[in-house]
């Protein structure tokens, strides 16, 4: 890994990806160090976290009852 | 050597195949129906597209290959009525620098109280309005892997085959599409405010 002039900038870059678990096992090791010495960070990722969350719950709406329905109808007959 | 089937046994078949098709199918509508919500404009074009999305599907079970992901399968089906019936006249707007910060939404909250407060607190002062409404703003092929990833809890590959583009753009726009996202919270949050 080279070197970054700024941690807790390079920490955010690898934010998406370290949620998404896609970084590499050095990634993510480094990710971790920073993140238990740096609150300020591990804040800003635990906000993240919740806020995926939060936004399927608020967005997840039940289908209504009467469309379920109608795509049962669509069937198409047994001859 | 064995018997060709009759026909009657052939028709038999079919016709088991074809009804376990459409309950498998008919399982998977509340994921669907979650994912049409928010690819289309309103509950209306949701609940058409839905139904359009089930009688095609319902039509060609044929090309359909069992074992294979049917949910994905359904959805390619509705995305690409949706891209007919004309829903993707909206054009990425030009970015705007608040995108540019990941950070951006989480300050923007935590400010008034000097980032004492826990993290879940902070999320809780947007509302589900807010939510909604940030979602339908962001541009149509954001939302798009936004909704299938964040939302409908796809796979990057399986979003890639539904959409038909590479994996690579769908890390892309979702990378992307979340800061958009954001940024549109912070805006109806200093709307409100």
């Amino acid at each position: 890994m080279g070197h970054h002039d700024d941690p807790c900038a390079h920490c955010e870059e690898m934010m998406q990806p370290y949620l998404d678990h896609i970084l590499s096992e050095e990634e993510k090791r480094e990710a971790e160090m920073h993140l238990d010495e740096c609150e300020w960070c591990r804040r800003r990722y635990r906000f993240e976290e919740s806020l995926r969350v939060y936004v399927r719950q608020a967005v997840s709406e039940p289908m209504p009852a009467e469309l379920k329905l109608k795509l049962a109808a669509l069937r198409i007959p047994l001859d | 050597m064995a018997e060709a089937p009759s026909d009657a046994t052939r028709i038999a078949t079919d016709a088991r195949d074809r009804v376990r098709f459409e309950e498998e199918a008919l399982a998977l509508s509340d994921q669907i129906y979650r994912v049409a919500r928010h690819l289309a404009g309103s509950r209306e074009d949701a609940d058409e597209l839905v139904q359009e999305t089930y009688a095609r599907a319902f039509r060609s079970w044929r090309s359909y290959q069992p074992g294979t992901n049917l949910r994905a399968w359904m959805l390619r089906i509705l995305t690409n009525l949706n891209i007919d019936r004309g829903r993707r006249a909206q054009r990425t707007p030009p970015m705007q620098g608040l995108e540019a910060n990941d950070y951006f939404l989480y300050d923007k909250l935590s400010e008034s109280d000097g980032g004492l407060s826990d993290e879940e607190r902070v999320v809780e002062r947007l509302s589900q309005d807010d939510i909604v409404s940030a979602l339908s703003s962001v541009p149509h092929d954001f939302r798009d892997v936004i909704v299938l990833v964040d939302i409908g809890d796809f796979s990057y590959q399986d979003a890639a085959q539904i959409l038909d583009i590479p994996i690579g753009t769908v890390m892309s726009r979702l990378h992307r599409g979340r800061r958009i996202l954001k940024r549109e919270l912070a805006e109806s949050v200093l709307e409100e405010e």
